[in-house]
C-alpha cells in the first residue's frame, strides 16, 4: 500500500504545526514553508489525478484497518479532481497574500491557511461519513481564524454570524449522522451504499429524515436559498485572499451532495423520492435568481461578488438537481470554472479596496488609482467569466447546464431563470465595473477643475498614499487565475471528456464499493447498473460471508 | 431509560433552539452549547440503549453495548468544546470592538449594511480586543 493518498492531508498538517511552533516569529520562513508545501501538495495532487484518471480507485486504509471498521481515504476521479482544484488555487492565493502583505496584518496566517488546506483535502478524500464531519470541523475552525485575520469591527461581527451559523450546521450534521447510524449501523460510505441498496431493507422514515438532514447540511455549506444568509457578509468582510480560498468551500457542499446522493442515497431509492425534483431544483433556481438580483442590488463591490457566488452555486446545484450524468458533468465543469472566477474576482476586489482608500469597495465614483487600467482589465475579464459571457469558460459551462436541463423536469423554468439571471448578472457587473473604473475619470476631471482654487483639495476624496512601487505578485496571482480560466476554455474538450468519465464512474458505484469493502475472503456483490432516472430499484445483495461479518452489529 | 434519554434530547434541543433565536450573543452561545449536549446524548443513544453491558465483544457474552457511538460522542464532545471556546472568544472580540453584543447586523442610520468605516483604522476597543484574544 502506498501512502501517497494521505500526503495531501499530512503535509499541510505537519507544516501548520511546524509554522506555528518553530517559525512563529519568522515571517520569511513561514512564507517559504507555506509556499513550498502548497507546491508540493499541488505536485502530489497532480500525480494522484493522473493515477485516478484511467478509472483506478485509489484506496488508503488508515492504520491498515479493513473498511467498515477503520477509516478509509478513497481517491476516485471526483475526489482527485477536487483536490487538484484546491491544490491549484492554494499557491496562487498564497502568492497574493504574500505580495499584498495580508500575511503581515495579523498573526498565524500561514498556519491557519495550511490547517484549512488540510481540512479541505481531507473532506474531499475521506470515504467515511463521520470522518467527513471531522474534516469539516477542521476546515471550519481554521476558516474562523482566517476570516477574522487582522480584525476590525465589521469583520468580527460578520465572523461571529458566520461561526454561529456553521455551529448550527455542524450540530445538524451530527444529528444526520446519528440518525443514519441508528438506521444502518455503519458510517462508511461504501458500506452505507450496500446496506441501503439491499433489497430487503426497510426504507424507514428515519432513513428519509437522515437523507433530508444531510441534504440540508450540504445546502448550508453550498449556500442554498433558505440557508444562504451566512455567505454575503462573511465573504464580503473576509480578507481578500481568504475570501478567494472560501471559493472552494462552497464547492465542498456541492461535492458532498454529489458524493452522497450518487453513492449512498441515489435518487431511485424510495427514501429519496422527490428530493431532487420537488425540493433541490426549485431551491437551486431560487438561489440563482436571488444571487443575481443581489448582484444588481448591492452597493459594494465585495458584496456584488459574494452574491455572484450565491448565484453560481444556484446554477451549479440546478444542474446537479437534474441528476443525469450530463447534468453532473456540467455541474462539475461549472464548479471548477466558478472557483477560479470567484477567486480571481475576490482578489481583484481586494486590490480595489486597498487602493481606493476611504472609498474602499463602495460602488461610487472615486478618483483613479495607480494601476487602475490593469485592474480594470482584469476585472473585465473575470466578470465576463463569472457572468458566463463568451468566449470564456463560464459560457461553455452555462451552455452545458442548459443542454443538460432538457433531460430533467422544469426545463422551461431552468432555461428561463438561467438566461434571465445571466442578463441580471451582466447588468449588475457592468454597473459595478463602470462605476468603479470608468466614472473615476470623470471624478478626476471634476477634481482637476476645482483644484485650481487656492484652497487645497487634497482631502478625503484623495486615496491614501499610493505604495511606492506596485507589487507584482498580486497581479501575477490574479493573472494566474485568469490563465486557468483561459486554459479551461481552450481545453474544454478534453476536460469535458474527463468529466463525463468522472460521472460515469459516479453513476456506477460498484467498483468503488468493491475497492473499499472487498478483501481476500470477502466478496461484496453490488448489482447495480447505474442510477438512471427510470431505473428499477437496484437489486444489490450481500453475500453470506459478508453478512456473517456484519451480524455482530445487529446482534445487540 | 428510553423516556429519560428521549426527553433529555427533546428538552435540550427545544431550549437550545429557543436560545439560539435570541438577539444577543450570550444566550445564543448557551443555546449552541445546549444543542451540542442534545446531539451528544442523541449520538450516544444511536447504538441502542443497553444498560450494564460490556462494550466489547467477548466469547460467551450474549448482549453487549455498541462501542462505536461512544467513540463518536467523544469526538463530538471534544469538537464542540473547542468550538464553544472559539465562539466565546470571537463573541468577546466582537463585543469589545463594537461595544455591542447583538448578533444581527445593525443597519439603522446607514444605507449600507456592514462596514462603518475603514476596516483597518484603529479604534478604541482594538487594543483590548487584541489583548483579550492572545
Amino acid at each position: 500500500m502506498t501512502h501517497w493518498l494521505i500526503t495531501p492531508i499530512v503535509i499541510p498538517a505537519v507544516l501548520a504545526a511546524l509554522i506555528v511552533l518553530a517559525a512563529r516569529f519568522h515571517l520569511r520562513l513561514q512564507r517559504v514553508f507555506s509556499l513550498t508545501g502548497s507546491l508540493l501538495v499541488l505536485a502530489i495532487a497532480a500525480g494522484l489525478f493522473w493515477q485516478a484518471s484511467d478509472g483506478t480507485i485509489l484506496l488508503y486504509q488508515l492504520g491498515d484497518w479493513q473498511a467498515p471498521f477503520g477509516i478509509v481515504l478513497v481517491g476516485d476521479r471526483l475526489s482527485t479532481l477536487m483536490i487538484l482544484l484546491a491544490a491549484l488555487i492554494a499557491p496562487l492565493i498564497l502568492l497574493y497574500a504574500i505580495g499584498s502583505g495580508w500575511d503581515t496584518r495579523g498573526r498565524h496566517f500561514h498556519a491557519l491557511f495550511q490547517f484549512q488546506m488540510m481540512g479541505i483535502m481531507g473532506a474531499f478524500l475521506t470515504g467515511d461519513a463521520f470522518n467527513l464531519f471531522v474534516f469539516f470541523e477542521v476546515l471550519l475552525i481554521a476558516s474562523y481564524g482566517l476570516m477574522l485575520h487582522s480584525g476590525g469591527t465589521a469583520r468580527y461581527r460578520a465572523g461571529l454570524q458566520y461561526m454561529l451559523y456553521n455551529l448550527l450546521g455542524s450540530t445538524l450534521f451530527l444529528f444526520a449522522l446519528g440518525t443514519l447510524y441508528a438506521e444502518t449501523g455503519t458510517l462508511n460510505m461504501a458500506d452505507l451504499a450496500v446496506r441501503l441498496s439491499t433489497p430487503g431493507i426497510e426504507h424507514t422514515a428515519g432513513l428519509r429524515v437522515a437523507s433530508v438532514l444531510l441534504l440540508m447540511v450540504f445546502a448550508v455549506k453550498a449556500a442554498l436559498l433558505p440557508l444562504h444568509f451566512w455567505l454575503p457578509s462573511s465573504y464580503a468582510e473576509a480578507p481578500g485572499p481568504v475570501a478567494a480560498l472560501f471559493a472552494v468551500m462552497t464547492k465542498i457542499g456541492a461535492y458532498g451532495i454529489i458524493r452522497f446522493y450518487t453513492l449512498v442515497f441515489p435518487p431511485d431509492l424510495t427514501v429519496t423520492q422527490g428530493l431532487f425534483d420537488t425540493w433541490l431544483l426549485p431551491a437551486a433556481l431560487m438561489t440563482l435568481a436571488l444571487g443575481m438580483i443581489g448582484v444588481l442590488g448591492t452597493r459594494r463591490l465585495d458584496r456584488t461578488v459574494a452574491f455572484a457566488v450565491i448565484g453560481s452555486m444556484g446554477m451549479l446545484l440546478a444542474s446537479v438537481a437534474v441528476f443525469t450524468p450530463e447534468g453532473i458533468a456540467a455541474a462539475l465543469y461549472y464548479a471548477v470554472h466558478s472557483t477560479f472566477a470567484t477567486a480571481a474576482l475576490f482578489l481583484i476586489v481586494d486590490v480595489v479596496r486597498d487602493r481606493r482608500g476611504a472609498h474602499a469597495a463602495k460602488l461610487e465614483a472615486a478618483p483613479t488609482f495607480p494601476g487602475g487600467a490593469l485592474v480594470a482589465g482584469l476585472f473585465f475579464v473575470s466578470a465576463i467569466a463569472m457572468t458566463g459571457l463568451p468566449p470564456l469558460s463560464g459560457f461553455l459551462g452555462k451552455l452545458m447546464i442548459l443542454e443538460a436541463a432538457t433531460a430533467g423536469p422544469l426545463v422551461w423554468w431552468v432555461w428561463g431563470v438561467v438566461l434571465t439571471s445571466s442578463l441580471l448578472a451582466v447588468v449588475g457587473f457592468s454597473r459595478a465595473g463602470s462605476t468603479v473604473f470608468w466614472k473615476s475619470h470623470q471624478v478626476d476631471e471634476a477634481h482637476a477643475s476645482t483644484v485650481e482654487d487656492p484652497e487645497d483639495q487634497q482631502g478625503a476624496d484623495e486615496p491614501h498614499d499610493p505604495p511606492a512601487h506596485e507589487p507584482a505578485l498580486p497581479m501575477v496571482a490574479i493573472g494566474g487565475f485568469i490563465a486557468l480560466l483561459v486554459a479551461m476554455t481552450v481545453l474544454a474538450g478534453p476536460l469535458t471528456r474527463y468529466l463525463n468519465a468522472t460521472t460515469a464512474q459516479l453513476f456506477d458505484p460498484a467498483p468503488y464499493i468493491a475497492t473499499v469493502l472487498e478483501t481476500p475472503g470477502k466478496k461484496i456483490e453490488y448489482h447495480g447498473d447505474g442510477h438512471g432516472q427510470d431505473d428499477a430499484h437496484d437489486d444489490a445483495h450481500v453475500t453470506a460471508e459478508d453478512a456473517a461479518t456484519k451480524t455482530q452489529k445487529e446482534s445487540h | 431509560m428510553e423516556l429519560l434519554v428521549a426527553s433529555a434530547v427533546g428538552v435540550l434541543t427545544a431550549a437550545g433552539v429557543y436560545l439560539v433565536l435570541r438577539l444577543r450573543t450570550f444566550p445564543v452561545i448557551i443555546g449552541t452549547s445546549l444543542l451540542s449536549y442534545a446531539v451528544n446524548i442523541f449520538l450516544f443513544a444511536t447504538g441502542r440503549l443497553a444498560v450494564n453491558q460490556a462494550p466489547i465483544l467477548r466469547d460467551g457474552v450474549e448482549t453487549y453495548t455498541d462501542p462505536l457511538p461512544q467513540a463518536l460522542v467523544l469526538t463530538a464532545i471534544v469538537i464542540s468544546f473547542g468550538m464553544t471556546a472559539v465562539v466565546v472568544m470571537i463573541a468577546l472580540g466582537s463585543y469589545l470592538s463594537a461595544n455591542d453584543d447583538h448578533v444581527n447586523q445593525r443597519e439603522e442610520g446607514q444605507p449600507d449594511s456592514g462596514r462603518v468605516d475603514e476596516p483597518d483604522a484603529p479604534r478604541p476597543g482594538d487594543g483590548a480586543t487584541r489583548e483579550a484574544l492572545q
